[in-house]
């Protein structure tokens, strides 16, 4: 398959979303070896960094634009989620308690990068105060896994 | 964009249907609503998610805060879906074990609140 990619540059915004999951799930759609469950893994996990990167905007009162980049190269799919917000240490993050325990109810948050980590064959995540870019990768063809 | 959402009763049980994607766009109105059932009374919520295309971290995230609230009030939630995406969401962040699945509104509504709003069950 020949190398293709497409560009979005979106407003902070959080009615963002569903047109970035869209086109995503569109580009990525265009490689026929790709199923319909990992096109699904790849919509949810982009959702989610790009929920990310909209709330770090938000938060920092950035009027600076998110940009996802998808690329479809020969093997696999790349999306990568650039934003300008304050950055994160993942040293920081606290797990959630077990679910048996009653104060998992006290965690409504935190799940986003749990499913990016599942839901990717590949992901990685570089940020500094500068801000934040998460590089997800799903494989088109299984000869591609390591 | 609003979140179609409609209520009706089955059993004890009062039935939030919600439909479209949950996200971090459309998820307060989610929120808001099930705090205003809440609010005016209701303690055994069924979230029927049966026509949801779209569930993401920011909706698990308001399903655990409703699971909370209407635990604290002494009722409970439940949940419908027979989505395969939706089931293995629950299933891989292991929520399926913080509350009840059902397929369809009667398996959700056909037993009393009180039998399963003890989470030493879980």
């Amino acid at each position: 398959m020949t190398d293709w990619a497409v560009e979005l540059e979106i407003p902070a915004e959080p009615e963002y979303l569903s047109m970035v999951r869209a086109v995503v799930s569109t580009a990525a759609g265009l490689d026929p070896r790709l199923k319909d469950s990992r096109i699904e893994d790849l919509r949810l996990a982009v959702s989610e960094a790009t929920t990310n990167a909209i709330e770090s905007h938000v938060n920092m009162g950035s009027s600076e634009r998110v940009t996802i980049r998808c690329d479809l190269r020969d093997d696999q799919v790349e999306v990568e989620v650039t934003d300008h917000g304050e950055g994160f240490d993942h040293g920081d993050l606290v797990p959630h308690p077990p679910v048996t325990d009653p104060n998992r109810l006290e965690y409504e948050r935190g799940l986003g990068l749990s499913l990016i980590r599942i839901l990717a064959d590949e992901h990685e995540i570089v940020s500094d105060s500068e801000g934040t870019s998460v590089r997800l990768v799903v494989y088109t063809a299984p000869t591609a896994r390591p | 964009m609003p979140l179609p959402m409609r209520t009706l009763d089955s059993g004890e049980w009062v039935v939030l249907q919600v439909a479209g994607e949950i996200d971090m766009a459309s998820a307060p109105q989610l929120r808001q609503r099930v705090v205003a059932l809440v609010t005016g009374g209701v303690s055994a919520l069924v979230l029927d998610l049966s026509n949801i295309g779209f569930c993401d971290s920011t909706g698990l995230g308001v399903i655990v805060a409703a699971v909370k609230r209407l635990r604290t009030n002494g009722g409970d939630l439940r949940v419908v879906t027979n989505d395969e995406r939706l089931l293995a969401l629950f299933e891989i962040t292991r929520l399926d074990q913080v509350f009840e699945v059902f397929p369809d509104i009667d398996a959700a509504s056909a037993t009393a609140p009180s039998a399963h709003s003890d989470e030493s069950d879980h």
